[in-house]
């Protein structure tokens, strides 16, 4: 029971953090919904209420080129992700963890490299 | 007592949301859900105590991946309605690969039964990122090298499918 409670205690900022987020989200849609006037005319429904006039809908297939950068985007996600158990305990591992984090981001480069030799990243 | 409840909890909505994953008609919709499950999940690593596998469970999977799968819903065309026709044969090669699964579920979990270990992780610091960082970095090292090769084949194959042929 002890070390139950204890085991929570720890994780109150986490659950403070994450209530003060989503109430913060709650209580402005809320608020913004009760207090702003309504006048609902069919102009002031439209997607822009300015600007340039919309066509279609928003269910058009679109470039491969977003989905590029995304996919490329979680790579170096996760890549950056493994360094942080390593930096951690960056002092305990030595001359042997260096190496092993250099071996990884060589590996890594080498993609970045072609990413860019490549030109997958230009928008052309 | 509260772990017990917070564990009750999360698992109702892990459940109750996979299962609105997959009634859902829209397919946005389902990804939404998809995150919500993916949260609860996340909150089970914590009750865990596994913090490392939580956050990046949050940060990875229900930020990033699912971005992913919503560029792949959005590329589809959702303008028509209706679903595609499927022939009798196709629908029987469905129903026969679904029921293999089950089988093979069913399997694995009438053998568990066996195995009678209570998860004790909970006061246990396994999950910590500096124990995690250790066995990683010296036990894991041929497997985590070995992502980065993986790593790299996934950017080649991303860029190679999606990008033309510089002439």
């Amino acid at each position: 029971m002890q070390n139950d409670l204890s085991h929570l205690q720890d994780y109150l900022p986490v659950l403070v953090m994450a209530f003060v987020a989503l109430g913060f989200v709650v209580t402005t849609m809320v608020l913004t919904h009760w207090l702003g006037p309504k006048r609902k005319t069919k102009i002031k429904s439209e997607a822009f209420e300015c600007g340039i006039e919309s066509q279609g809908n928003a269910r058009s297939p679109f470039s491969i080129k977003y989905f590029l950068v995304a996919i490329l985007f979680v790579l170096f996600d996760v890549e950056v992700i493994f360094m942080y158990p390593w930096a951690v305990i960056f002092k305990d591992l030595g001359l042997f963890g260096l190496l092993e984090m250099f071996t990884f981001m060589g590996l890594m480069i080498v993609g970045l490299i072609y990413i860019i030799k490549r030109g997958a990243l230009n928008w052309d | 007592m509260l772990t017990e409840y917070a564990f009750w909890f999360l698992s109702f909505v892990a459940i109750f949301s996979a299962l609105a994953m997959i009634f859902s008609k829209n397919p946005v919709y389902s990804v939404l859900s998809l995150i919500l499950t993916f949260f609860a999940i996340a909150g089970h690593y914590f009750l865990l105590n596994a913090q490392f596998l939580a956050a990046v469970h949050i940060i990875v999977y229900a930020g990033a991946i699912m971005v992913l799968f919503l560029y792949v819903i959005m590329m589809l065309n959702l303008n028509r309605l209706e679903e595609d026709k499927k022939s009798t044969w196709m629908k029987f090669l469905s129903v026969a690969a679904g029921g293999l699964l089950l089988f093979v579920l069913l399997a694995v979990v009438k053998r568990t039964d066996e195995i009678t270990i209570t998860a004790q992780a909970a006061n246990s610091d396994c999950g910590l990122v500096e124990n995690l960082g250790k066995v990683l970095y010296n036990d894991y090292l041929l497997p985590f090298e070995l992502a980065s090769i993986l790593f790299l084949g996934a950017m080649v194959g991303a860029v190679y499918l999606s990008k033309k042929e510089l002439a």
